[in-house]
């Protein structure tokens, strides 16, 4: 694949300029900060909720106050849950036009692209702003073929029976502290349900847009890809630059049923003040295939480890993450494979980077289920150091319970090396135009899996980075 | 008559590297049109000069100038170098794993474009690619070439094709060919020689950076300059890269050591 030429030279403040915009405040509801048992029965009560799920959240808000704060991975302790604000209505109503939306809203996803890869590359669009999906749209000929692609709130009401049965089901409320914060006071997200033998051969995406400073967003995903499907979902996120810190706690599960596939793609771009903690889980089937694409270049703390629960035989599950630490930066970041059973195969191939005091952390887990024989899996974690101060660490886990299984793991940490930079140089690049050179070729075996569209896009986001790594 | 300023000068240029002094008084003259041959044995700080003629960082100049079109160049970045006009053929080209040829070609023609001809000569996709499989023809080289990643499992022949052809995409006006025939068999040795032969033109100046003869009976010199031990110790014409041939560099150790002392 030949990625058009990056212009590298005028992305001074590119950013703020692109993404960094902020908007006027303009709500029809804004919780108070903090949460409780009435912020969680506000929310529920506004999004007019059957009762089950009610009392899903009000369930999931003891679980998250009675779970501690993770104490490994990255540091937390700057996060403080009574500053933030857990929901923030824009809208009175979401369109399935463009021109619906409240001109202030339609000029920011106007300013971020969406409405012309709309119409250029994507088979259907959700856009969140703040707290809930301001904007739906699916091509005619896929809800003719029974495609399903609304946000979740819509889902809860229209198809309460498929929501109820998988709901919350990959993913308990009680799994992680985070998982059981989303569960409280999840809103909006995208409900995907692709039916038996159905292939949307271009990418759905949803597009995650944080407005205001000191909110949290809770979107909640959930992908049900029926026998034999197969559905591309593309996620992308950004948020104006704040110094105070905004909270993404997302959850989404996916479940991929027999010989069916599906493959997330995300391509996390938040400004350094947002704390980006998510939890993705997968359950592959007979002969599924899940892959999950992970690009995280924002944040001031990431951490993501989506997951692939390898349920029955001949299932595969593979996680190609990109993960990029600028100054501040921490991304802890990788994925989990879950062997469950027997003759089913993993791949995780995570390439991260690190400038400046920034710091990129590998960790992951293979599990291998006692009688889960015949498995293959393979972690591969490569590094990449721009300077001297910048920081990686490496956590793979392995639990293996079966001995006739096969298991793979490779690690480098490398440095970019004055040679690469100086040829690079010697045919006339600048400094930083080899620099972000490098950094693209490393982290090729992953752009060479993404749409081009989201191939450019990467390869652009961090050259953006690079700018002023180098003297 | 004014005297012309040179296409390129080296005026007593000492240089080395991590305090360790290798070059040590070099004085060269190249006019356009001219083809200069410098032959040394190994460790006689040719591969060196060559680095030093582009800018590498880690070596360190002590004293001495290298004036292209008059312009003293030793406190320019690598890139600028480059872009003025000026190239290196490597004797050992760096890999760079998951960068195609073609999209480094790209980059790099169209830097050098801009700097040398204006902005608005950057060349559109569909015209790079016209160049591109023009140079390869050229090089007797393989269009899937240009999608392989740049240097990256290269056999030794590729890579010096690899280097030929991105001197025919960047047009210098002063190149320096540095061991371009080692690890090359004769076939790819005639392949390269005619390819820079036909890039030549009486714009320009090479500087070909050989130990042995053989590449002089293809690309042949005008000038040929003998380095011992950090200096030039002699200079002649053709005849005396053939007499090296037959002599050997003992040859000229005994009879030009105290030149190059």
């Amino acid at each position: 694949m030949v990625i058009p030429e990056i212009e590298l030279k005028r992305l001074g403040s590119e950013y703020a300029e692109k993404y960094g915009f902020r908007d006027p405040e303009q709500y029809v509801f804004k919780a108070r900060k903090g949460l409780d048992r009435e912020v969680v029965e506000q929310i529920s009560w506004i999004k007019n909720e059957p009762d089950w799920m009610r009392e899903f959240r009000l369930r999931a808000l003891e679980y998250f106050q009675r779970r501690p704060m993770p104490t490994w991975g990255a540091d937390l302790s700057e996060l403080n849950f009574d500053e933030i604000v857990y929901y923030i209505k824009p809208t009175e109503r979401q369109g399935s036009s463009w021109e619906e939306l409240p001109e202030h809203i339609r000029r920011t996803f106007d300013r971020l692209g969406i409405p012309e890869a709309e119409r250029k590359f994507l088979a259907g669009v959700g856009a969140q702003y703040e707290s809930e999906v301001v904007y739906h749209s699916l091509r005619e000929e896929l809800k003719r073929l029974g495609v399903i692609f609304v946000d979740m709130d819509t889902a809860v009401r229209e198809y309460p029976d498929l929501v109820k049965q998988y709901f919350g089901t990959i993913i308990p409320p009680n799994d992680n502290k985070f998982a059981a914060l989303n569960s409280a006071v999840w809103s909006g997200g995208s409900f995907v349900y692709v039916p038996e033998g159905v292939r949307v051969e271009v990418p759905l995406q949803a597009y995650f847009r944080i407005n205001a400073e000191n909110v949290g967003q809770f979107e909640r995903t959930l992908i049900i890809v029926e026998p034999g499907a197969y559905v591309h979902y593309v996620e992308g996120c950004t948020a104006p630059i704040y110094s105070a810190a905004s909270l993404h706690s997302a959850v989404v599960e996916i479940i991929v049923k027999e010989g069916a596939r599906c493959r997330y793609t995300t391509i996390q771009n938040w400004s350094k003040n947002v704390y980006n903690l998510v939890t993705k889980r997968a359950a592959a089937y007979r002969d599924a295939t899940m892959e999950w694409v992970d690009g995280n270049l924002g944040s001031k703390v990431t951490m993501k480890y989506p997951a692939v629960w390898l349920m029955e035989p001949g299932a595969r599950g593979e996680v190609l993450s990109v993960a990029f630490a600028g100054d501040g930066q921490h991304q802890d970041a990788g994925g989990k494979m879950v062997h469950v059973a027997p003759y089913t195969s993993s791949q995780i191939i995570s390439k991260s980077i690190s400038k400046g005091t920034g710091r990129a952390s590998y960790r992951g887990l293979v599990k291998v289920h006692r009688g889960a024989h015949h498995v293959r899996a393979n972690v591969v974690c490569d590094a990449l150091l721009l300077d001297e101060h910048s920081r990686t660490d490496t956590y793979p886990y392995m639990e293996i319970e079966e001995e006739q299984v096969s298991i793979g793991h490779e690690a480098t940490v490398s440095k970019v090396a004055e040679e690469q930079l100086f040829y690079l140089q010697s045919r006339g690049l600048s400094e930083a135009e080899a620099m972000s050179m490098i950094v693209n070729g490393f982290i090729e075996p992953i752009t060479k899996e993404l749409p081009l569209e989201y191939a450019v896009e990467l390869n652009r986001l961090i050259a953006l980075e690079m700018e002023g790594s180098v003297g | 008559m004014a005297e012309q300023t040179p296409l390129f000068a080296i005026e007593n240029l000492r240089a080395g590297i991590e305090g360790k002094e290798i070059l040590r008084g070099v004085n060269l003259v190249i006019e356009r049109g001219e083809i200069h041959a410098l032959m040394g044995p190994n460790g006689s700080g040719k591969s060196t000069l060559a680095y030093v003629i582009a800018g590498h960082p880690n070596y360190e100049v002590y004293e001495g100038r290298i004036l292209y079109k008059g312009e003293n160049i030793l406190e320019l970045p690598p890139d600028e170098r480059a872009r003025m006009g000026l190239f290196l053929a490597f004797q050992y080209p760096t890999a760079i794993p998951g960068v195609t040829m073609a999209n480094f070609l790209r980059l790099a023609v169209n830097s050098v474009r801009k700097a040398r001809y204006g902005e608005d000569k950057a060349l559109s996709p569909r015209e790079f690619r016209r160049l591109l499989r023009e140079k390869l023809q050229m090089l007797r080289m393989e269009e899937s070439f240009a999608s392989r990643y740049l240097n990256e499992g290269f056999s030794g022949g590729e890579k010096k094709r690899a280097e030929i052809l991105q001197m025919a995409l960047l047009e210098p006006e002063f190149a320096v060919l540095d061991e371009t025939d080692s690890g090359l068999d004769i076939d790819a040795l005639r392949t390269v020689s005619d390819g820079v032969n036909r890039l030549f033109n009486p714009t320009m100046a090479l500087l070909v950076i050989t130990h042995y003869q053989r590449i002089l009976n293809y690309i042949r010199p005008q000038f040929v300059h003998v380095m011992l031990d950090g200096k030039i110790a002699v200079s002649g014409g053709p005849e005396l890269a053939e007499e090296l041939e037959e002599k050997g560099y003992d040859w000229v150790k005994s009879r030009f050591a105290e030149a190059a002392s």
